[in-house]
């Protein structure tokens, strides 16, 4: 048993409590389990299991590329309109999947956190961590169809990690929020969805933002979180002229993170009465 | 003497009711908040808006408890329903945080308020065994240690591959207990885990609990409506009474207050408002009565008296198909007999069940009757455990015997004799 410290007082929680990660560090065995049961439930009983993560990106990735290259004749910038928007694609079905599943998640553990102890957080950081398998089989995707349309390797394709947070930490943030949310207020599955689905219009996944905004909206349009993670998606693909606009990246990087960092607080507040409002 | 193990000190539970939980939409919140400034800028009409305030909306669900366990102590948590024990374990578990005092605990600590917590029906015996045993706090390096012990003690070994959806229920629950038994804490707390199975699981389970209480000297809480299992198991008691403790001691002793104290009869609860009702969002226990046909002059049910039990219900649903399953239990826990209504199609409002138990039917003896709602015949919604509590006297007529009829029912059956030859040939 490595949860249990061997001494330990319970009382009525007061106040601002610590983020106490070296309790979330002792459990990472149970969310390693539970991300890897996500995983597994997902692709049972579906037909085509697995395919469903090469589909998913694939079938957009096409219908994407047929409306706004070929038929809208958006710009490209001379990149590949598939590899454009496949790049992109990425990081928003990631950020998308990770942030309806976590958001629904402590209320599909309802039954667990009125049984067991373990600390909440890990539910919503599994139903994040457990879309990762899906995001590393698209990733794989986009690097066999990259010399196909005659797209070299540049070296910051190795940042493409570091970017996979970048996407990462939004849908954390906003998981943690609306999990926590959710247990009190159902009136989150209804806002989650529409965030979901307004977000692809607003996020540059289909075309690039640099040619269709007009520049004094360019602050305003980089409050999106996913629009960094995307911009350096492309960055990483497809080289030097898809740059991103750094000053809007930090910014919606602090932002994220004061947003993560409040969420974390308010989870902690909440927690504890989790299993008598569930 | 060493320090106990557990101290529980000045403990309480407080749980908000009413307008407090009716927030469970934003639309609520911001409409009582958009109220509570209307209601700052129109003093005058403020005393007759303040309806809401009238229901009570506070429920102590513990208030001052206070007790020590030392090590290796096996402590039965008895009290009727409502007496706070699910909200005591649910607090050392740390379920819950407690409204005031504090719990100090030494040692390890799991905790087992249900069989297969997190099992998941599309996973296979193998994978549930190693995700249950996370969940209840094992590390990975200990399942697989003693992984083969516990498919042994379940018996499922042909069918550790196979979905858990595809098992019996008999194998469900074994397969979920054989993980449950192999937990090694210092302090183990049990809920009552053993209302599930058939008697010679319960049996299997009570063995092996005991083994683990004798062994290296493990600390058990125990909470069970099965005082026969209480007294088997535990060495020591404590009675809850409405959120507070009244006695605490030998197993025995507590067991017997216990047991003297519920055989006052109590033959109707009633719920006058949703609010306090036990029950779910959709279905709430309204009133329970047992209601005896009593002839003109008697005082009380006898054996031979013909029972009515009635319960009202509320119901909260679009349209759902009900059932009612009432167990009726003898007073040490024992189930005398189960039975089931036809399914009916409610909707919102207020239905009422009635079962007519026959007279000659039962002994004499103190019973409680338990009542499940069961949704489409299959999924129970709520158990409303020992809701009412009734005794029936002896009554005899030309019978010279005069001890106590043997036997949980006492049945008056059709006999028949025949005189096959007046005389020997």
């Amino acid at each position: 048993m490595s949860h249990t410290n061997t001494e330990r007082v319970l009382r009525p929680s007061k106040g601002l409590m610590s983020l106490n990660l070296g309790e979330l560090w002792r459990f990472r065995e149970l969310l390693g389990l539970l991300a890897w049961r996500d995983i597994l439930i997902r692709y049972k009983q579906t037909y085509l299991g697995v395919a469903w993560a090469v589909l998913q990106p694939v079938l957009t990735m096409v219908i994407f590329s047929v409306i706004f290259g070929r038929l809208a004749k958006f710009e490209s910038w001379g990149a590949p309109y598939a590899i454009l928007t496949l790049a992109a694609l990425l990081p928003w079905q990631f950020f998308a999947n990770a942030l309806s599943e976590s958001s629904n998640s402590l209320v599909a553990s309802a039954r667990l956190i009125s049984k067991v102890y373990f600390p909440r957080l890990i539910i919503p950081i599994s139903a994040v961590l457990s879309g990762v398998l899906d995001a590393l089989i698209a990733t794989s995707i986009l690097l066999i169809l990259m010399p196909f349309y005659g797209v070299a390797f540049h070296p910051q394709l190795l940042l493409l990690p570091l970017f996979f947070l970048v996407a990462f930490l939004p849908a954390f943030a906003a998981g943690v929020w609306f999990s926590a949310l959710n247990v009190k207020y159902r009136d989150v599955r209804y806002i989650v969805p529409f965030i979901v689905r307004i977000g692809l219009y607003v996020t540059p996944v289909g075309f690039l933002w640099q040619t269709l905004l007009p520049e004094k909206w360019r602050l305003l349009f980089h409050l999106n979180p996913l629009v960094g993670a995307i911009d350096g998606f492309r960055w990483c693909v497809l080289g030097e002229k898809f740059t991103p606009w750094w000053p809007g990246f930090y910014m919606s990087i602090g932002i994220t993170l004061s947003v993560l960092f409040t969420g974390l607080i308010y989870f902690r507040q909440v927690e504890k009465t989790f299993a008598d409002v569930i | 003497m060493n320090a106990p193990v557990i101290s529980v000190k000045n403990l309480g539970k407080c749980y908000r009711l009413g307008s407090s939980t009716g927030h469970d939409t934003l639309r609520d919140h911001l409409t009582h908040t958009a109220r509570s400034i209307a209601r700052l800028f129109s003093r005058s009409s403020s005393a007759s808006t303040n309806v809401e305030d009238n229901t009570p909306t506070e429920y102590w669900a513990l208030k001052e408890v206070a007790f020590d366990v030392q090590q290796g102590d096996v402590v039965g948590i008895i009290g009727r329903n409502g007496a706070g024990k699910s909200t005591l374990l649910k607090i050392l578990s740390q379920i819950t945080d407690p409204t005031e005092g504090e719990v100090q605990m030494r040692g390890r600590v799991a905790s087992l308020l249900e069989v297969g917590t997190g099992f998941h029906p599309e996973l296979s015996g193998r994978e549930n065994i190693f995700l249950n045993g996370a969940i209840l706090g094992m590390t990975q390096r200990e399942i697989k240690r003693k992984f083969d012990e516990i498919v042994e003690f379940a018996e499922v070994e042909k069918f550790l591959d196979t979905p858990v959806k595809h098992y019996s229920s008999g194998m469900y629950v074994r397969l979920a207990f054989a993980v449950a038994a192999h937990l090694e804490p210092e302090i183990l707390i049990v809920d009552e885990v053993l209302a599930v199975g058939d008697a010679q699981f319960q049996k299997k389970c009570i063995g092996k609990m005991q083994d683990v209480a004798r062994s290296d000297g493990r600390t058990i809480l125990f909470v069970s409506h099965n005082m026969t299992a209480v007294k088997t198991l535990c060495t020591q008691a404590v009675l809850l009474e409405k959120g507070r403790v009244t006695h605490a001691g030998s197993v025995n002793e507590v067991v017997n207050t216990y047991l003297h104290k519920s055989s006052a009869n109590e033959l109707e609860r009633n719920f006058d408002l949703w609010e306090n009702a036990p029950g779910t969002l959709q279905v709430r226990l309204k009133s329970l009565k047992v209601i005896p046909e009593l002839k003109n002059g008697m005082l009380q049910a006898t054996v031979r008296t013909p029972i009515r039990i009635e319960c009202e219900l509320w119901t909260h649903f679009t349209e759902a198909n009900l059932n009612l399953s009432m167990f009726l239990n003898d007073i040490g826990g024992e189930c005398i007999f189960n039975t089931s209504s036809t399914a009916h199609a409610v909707s919102n409002g207020i239905c009422k069940f009635t079962c007519f138990i026959p007279g000659d039917l039962l002994n004499d003896a103190i019973y409680t009757i338990s009542v499940l709602v069961v949704r489409d015949r299959s999924v129970p919604l709520y158990n409303f455990k020992d809701a009412v509590t009734f005794e029936l006297l002896d009554e005899r007529k030309n019978k010279a015997w005069h001890g106590k009829w043997p036997g949980a029912v006492r049945p008056h059956l059709d006999w028949k004799f025949e005189q096959q030859c007046s005389t020997h040939p």
